[in-house]
């Protein structure tokens, strides 16, 4: 029951940080900070392989396969197209440091 | 139980998306906040070979092969247009990742395990809707099917069947883990997926994204609880929770409560619009007629909408206010939050044309402004100067805040055509009298424009 509790403890305390660290967010930013945080629950990825990694029998194999591919397209192109997102907001510095090259 | 430097090393990578969402809301750190994210994600992937030593390991590592190709290319060839669709499908395939491994999991959930068998069935349950919906959600932004919202009578009446319907085997399957009570789940998680985002109208939909990013988040948590994964838990409930503040914080710049974009249709609310062009006349105008009246403004405010985004007219654009600039009018941009087709999606897209930031204001900043600007140029833009958000309390934006373009002393409206906006509602605004169209698609008028002021 212990770590029942550790678990719960960890579930509440990091909702709490969840609301907390975007609660100053300006609209700007609410399309790339959806998408980044789209891209970290591709986490789940993990999930996906250690279920993978523990299957005895064809067929849950196959779908553990299924879902580590579906994981990694949710991480991987999240990352990616928040990052070409991020690209364009180059502050004033930047794009001058752009011309000069 | 794995070894204790995996345990450290999970919560590193918690620390790495911690970090991430906190620099994601602020432009200077936002890139480097994404770096880190992805660095993190990279460490917890390596963390889990080594510690969980996984059989099977050509066919997962070709599997990751074939996850990560799709993604990049995926996210490297969409059009800045097409993105919002493109967040929607990678949020289903996550929440589908999570359905599947809940229910590859279910063999393993014993008896008197009674948290664990929720949180299993939860995260069948909600990641099937997350992903069902998702996909709805793209074919609407791709247009694959109707933006307006899609009802029928006796949706409701499924819809809460469906939902009871879930949870009524959400708890056979906590008394009795079979799987396939589980597989059975999954369907009807799927089907009330599909009819929770049907009636949702298009202007909508960015805010079901966000609240679909919120469930997959929490279907990612739940499904940490099962597998005992502490870093899969926090990632999780860290996305949960900063989606759902980030659906209100968008539904709130709309003027909605989630409630009512979900099921205000449903209600039988008159979210449909009048839909179809009208006869009524206008004034239209040609390029050189609207290049005289920029030419010889004092005060211009520019307001973008997607049409301007679809034409690729961002450069034009800025040719054209760097052209007026040099004749000494003054310009600004005036940018609705939802301007495009997701909250800040039009902040993207010219900061992706270059045009410098302090020329991009935001709503509450330039509103007041409208009244002593000569001129309000619309350019592919309709619901979000649409009046009806303020004066007509039946219409579906109604309440809506809007740019206040009909106080300038002239509207100029670059449209294709009459049809109405996203919104599927007809714009008052465009009959005024002191309002001229120019007609075309916003990157000719604009590079016809461009050529006209420069003659002025």
């Amino acid at each position: 029951m212990t770590e029942t509790i550790a678990l719960l403890t960890i579930f509440v305390l990091a909702a709490f940080v969840g609301v907390e660290v975007i609660s100053k967010v300006s609209s700007t930013l609410h399309t790339p900070l959806m998408s980044g945080a789209n891209a970290i629950h591709g986490v789940i990825l993990v999930g996906a392989i250690i279920v993978t990694g523990q299957a005895d029998s064809a067929l849950v194999v196959a779908v553990g396969l299924l879902a580590v591919v579906l994981a990694t397209v949710n991480m991987v192109g999240g990352f990616v197209v928040t990052d070409r997102m991020l690209q364009m907001f180059r502050g004033p510095a930047g794009r001058k440091k752009e011309l000069h090259k | 139980m794995i070894a204790t430097w995996a345990q450290i090393g999970y919560l590193i990578s918690a620390v790495c998306f911690i970090v991430a969402l906190k620099a994601l809301s602020s432009p200077r750190s936002a890139r480097t906040g994404n770096l880190l994210g992805a660095a993190g994600a990279a460490l917890a992937v390596v963390i889990t070979f080594v510690a969980y030593k996984p059989d099977h390991l050509v066919p997962i590592l070709i599997a990751l092969l074939i996850g990560t190709v799709a993604g990049v290319v995926g996210s490297r060839r969409v059009q800045m247009t097409h993105m919002p669709q493109l967040v929607a499908l990678f949020n289903g395939v996550g929440g589908g990742a999570a359905a599947l491994v809940a229910l590859i999991e279910l063999g393993e959930v014993r008896d008197g395990q009674t948290i664990a068998a929720i949180a299993t069935a939860f995260t069948i349950l909600v990641g099937a809707i997350s992903f069902s919906g998702s996909v709805v959600t793209f074919a609407k932004l791709q247009e694959l099917m109707t933006t307006r919202p899609v009802t029928f009578p006796g949706l409701p009446v499924l819809f809460v069947a469906g939902l009871l319907g879930g949870i009524a085997l959400s708890a056979w399957l906590v008394s009795d883990p079979r799987v396939w009570v589980g597989v059975l789940l999954c369907l009807v998680g799927l089907a009330v997926g599909v009819m929770l985002v049907l009636p949702v109208g298009g202007a909508d939909v960015p805010i079901v994204i966000s609240l679909l990013n919120a469930f997959t988040g929490l279907t990612v948590a739940a499904g940490g609880y099962v597998l005992g994964n502490s870093l899969l838990l926090i990632a999780g409930t860290l996305v949960g929770a900063a989606g759902t503040l980030l659906t209100k914080l968008m539904a709130d710049a709309m003027g909605r409560s989630v409630f009512n974009i979900l099921f205000g249709a449903v209600r039988g609310g008159s979210t449909l619009g009048a839909g179809t062009a009208s006869e009524r006349p206008v004034i239209s105008g040609g390029a050189e007629d609207v290049a005289i009246l920029l030419g010889y403004a004092q005060r211009v405010i520019i307001v973008p909408g997607y049409g301007l985004a679809v034409a690729q007219a961002q450069h034009t654009l800025r040719d054209l206010v760097e052209e007026l600039q040099g004749r000494g009018v003054k310009v600004d941009y005036a940018i609705h939050p939802v301007a495009g087709r997701m909250p800040g999606h039009m902040n993207v897209l010219l900061a992706e044309a270059q045009v410098p930031y302090d020329q991009l204001r935001e709503m509450d900043e330039i509103n007041g402004d409208f009244k002593s600007a000569d001129v309000a140029l619309v350019v592919g833009a309709n619901d979000v100067v649409n009046p009806a958000a303020r004066n007509s309390p039946s219409a579906p934006i109604y309440g809506m805040p809007i740019l206040n373009a009909d106080e300038a002393q002239r509207v100029i409206f670059l449209k294709r055509s009459m049809r109405p906006g996203f919104a599927g509602i007809e714009n008052e605004l465009l009959y005024d009298p002191r309002t001229t169209l120019l007609f075309g698609d916003a990157r000719d008028s604009l590079t016809k424009l461009l050529a006209a002021v420069k003659n002025v």
